[in-house]
């Protein structure tokens, strides 16, 4: 006891100490606790409303009992393929930009910068654009429309996860590939992206998992549609659209299939996320340097 | 993708000249060029295929520019109408009822546009999540960098990354259906009997929903950013400044407040920064339970509608040329303002994790 010269204060240090301690705890206990509220409630409400008839009847008119979303988990595979056809392309080609091209250049940097901000601006804001540049022109809605705004929000989260994980590759390996004669553009295909693939394919998952549940750039591109449509040119259904409408209706069979569409959306996206965290977490790229 | 394949098929051609090299002499294999260098020349000239990859890769990342600049000219250009007939008075103006002589800012019928409601609405709802959201995620990353069981941290940090991962609708739902009903029963009846006296929470909004209900969701939302980030920031400070403090007798606190926070608040003000600018734009489940009735009402409790409220829930619906051209305008003041509040906050991040020592102790 060294510090006994100064007993009080010693002790209120002490005393200070703990109660942040506790305080911390606390915070993370409130913080855990909603998560596991929504899940649990999710799961509550969710499960006993899923039945076959959610994965293979269209939504049936108010009043009559029964029906399902399956068109809107249809239009929503639609809608995302779409998506991905355009964002993980170019946002990929960012990427390899970023990393292989313009490494401390200026432009990088700028390129990087607006990416970071890109990712920041609101959905609804995305889909108030995407409505502008094609619905208005083409004087309807359409999945189309829909698709390239969720495309046009994949394409910084893509870009910037190839951009981190092409640079975790180690120089020698790009070094070995030029020293072969490899053309650099083939180097960077075969040798540095492949090298890193398992990162950008989970990369472009969490991309696709955070567009998979956007409800607010569909809302006026993609519009939603009560019946079966494959059409690129028509309006479309949407899980999370789906569920949006569902939920502010007042009718309580409308409430329990939101609850259901939320359960389904919420596990294919906790899937993602988590092989996403499986396979980044075992470090398949450092296996593969 | 295709895999490489230079040199698998130089192995295979390499055993035919090797086993008839007894029958014929080695003279022609000294005139032949390697066999690499032929399938690399047969190949044609790599100069102008690696020319065309640098530009196509170019292009995509130039991509990201023509973005941003054709998300502001569409709304430029279609915000026009509203533009010429209010000029800037649109974001400060605002009308008189001529029936019971109240001040009205928003009536679609008459062709009477103001953002007045909708900013304060935002400004109200985001000032709200901040304020419930900081102090719990700077404890939660406090916790998380400096505090907790390594084998926790694992776990609550995936927890907190999933809390992330929720999409915003399913937010509203849960609001809509859980807590909105809490807040009606058993919090707002509280906060009235206690506080009412301040004026911030007045007994005239039997519903539940309000300022209130969307500040505690957003605070919910803007949670596992403001705290992952602040993490970073934290891991981000050198181990040697934790310990010297802890050598001149520190205790833990002491040492997390003087050696940990003191030297990442710039990047903490930065993660807090991002959080404002996630909760100024987010949309559906605020949409869902603020109420959406474009008024000022000085109490939380009362309904109200945010900038990206009005738009989603009045766009599919809109009255005319100048209703559209108003939300589209509310929709560009928007997008600016996350633009500016993002790229501030981005640059006070990278301050402090760009060219931080973490690993050089």
């Amino acid at each position: 006891m060294s510090t006994n010269n100064f007993p009080l204060r010693s002790r209120l240090r002490a005393l200070t100490d703990l109660a942040v301690t506790g305080l911390t705890i606390l915070a993370t206990v409130v913080v855990v606790t909603p998560l596991v509220a929504i899940f649990a409630y999710l799961v509550y409400k969710g499960a006993s409303s899923l039945n076959l008839a959610f994965f293979t009847q269209i939504p049936k008119p108010v009043g009559v009992a029964g029906g399902g979303m399956a068109n809107a988990i249809a239009g929503s595979a639609i809608l995302l393929a779409v998506a991905s056809a355009i964002g993980v392309p170019i946002g990929i080609g960012g990427g390899i930009f970023l990393a292989e091209f313009g490494r401390g250049t200026k432009l990088a940097n700028a390129v990087r910068f607006t990416a970071d901000v890109l990712n920041g601006v609101p959905s609804i804001v995305m889909g108030l654009a995407i409505y502008a540049l094609i619905v208005v022109p083409q004087k309807h809605f359409s999945a189309l429309s829909g698709g390239v705004a969720l495309g046009i929000m994949m394409i910084p989260t893509v870009c910037r996860t190839t951009e981190e994980m092409l640079l975790m590759v180690p120089h020698a390996v790009r070094e070995a590939a030029l020293g072969l004669g490899v053309p650099n553009w083939r180097s960077v295909l075969s040798i540095t992206v492949k090298t890193a693939s398992p990162g950008i394919i989970t990369g472009c998952m969490l991309a696709f998992a955070r567009v998979a549940g956007e409800t607010a750039p569909l809302l006026f591109t993609a519009l939603g549609n009560d019946f079966w449509s494959s059409s690129l040119n028509q309006p479309i259904a949407a899980l999370p659209l789906q569920i949006y409408v569902y939920a502010i209706s007042p009718y309580d069979d409308w409430h329990r299939l939101a609850w259901a569409g939320a359960l389904v959306l919420i596990v294919l996206i906790v899937l993602a996320v988590s092989l996403v965290r499986y396979v980044t977490s075992r470090g398949v790229l450092k296996g593969a340097s | 993708m295709p895999e490489i394949r230079a040199p698998q098929i130089p192995s295979q051609k390499l055993k035919t000249p090797a086993a008839q090299k007894p029958a014929v002499p080695a003279v022609p294999s000294a005139v032949e060029p390697s066999l690499v260098r032929r399938f690399l020349l047969a190949r044609g000239n790599s100069a102008f295929a690696d020319r065309g990859f640098h530009w196509l890769m170019v292009l995509c990342a130039l991509s990201i520019f023509g973005i941003v600049a054709l998300i502001l000219w569409q709304l430029v250009l279609r915000s026009q109408l509203s533009w010429h007939a209010f000029g800037f008075r649109f974001f400060y103006q605002s009308f008189t009822n001529p029936e019971t002589g109240k001040p009205m800012y928003w009536d679609p019928v008459n062709s009477l546009f103001s953002a007045v409601p909708f900013i304060y609405g935002t400004l109200l709802s985001s000032f709200l999540a901040l304020l419930l959201a900081v102090p719990l995620a700077v404890g939660v990353a406090v916790f998380l960098t400096e505090m907790c069981p390594r084998a926790l941290r694992g776990p609550l940090a995936f927890l907190t990354e999933l809390l992330a991962a929720i999409p915003s609708v399913i937010y509203g739902l849960w609001g809509v259906f859980v807590l909105v009903p809490l807040l009606r029963e058993h919090v707002n009846p509280g906060l009235i009997q206690w506080f009412g006296w301040t004026g911030l929470f007045n007994n005239d909004n039997p519903t539940g929903l309000g300022f209130l209900a969307a500040g505690v969701i957003l605070a919910i939302m803007i949670l596992p950013i403001v705290s992952s980030l602040t993490r970073e920031v934290m891991t981000a400070v050198p181990h040697s400044q934790r310990e010297a403090v802890l050598a001149l007798g520190a205790t833990r606190w002491e040492m997390i407040r003087m050696g940990v926070l003191r030297n990442a608040r710039i990047g903490i003000v930065g993660a807090i920064i991002l959080g404002l600018g996630r909760a100024l734009g987010e949309t559906m489940a605020v949409t869902m339970v603020i109420g959406n009735t474009p008024e000022i009402h000085r109490s939380l409790l009362s309904n109200g509608s945010s900038m990206a409220a009005v738009i989603a829930n009045e766009f599919t619906e809109a009255v005319g040329d100048m209703h559209l051209s108003a939300l589209i305008e509310i929709g560009l003041a928007l997008f600016i303002v996350t633009i500016i509040v993002n790229a501030f906050a981005q640059l006070l991040v990278w301050a402090v994790t760009r060219g931080a020592p973490a690993q050089t102790h």
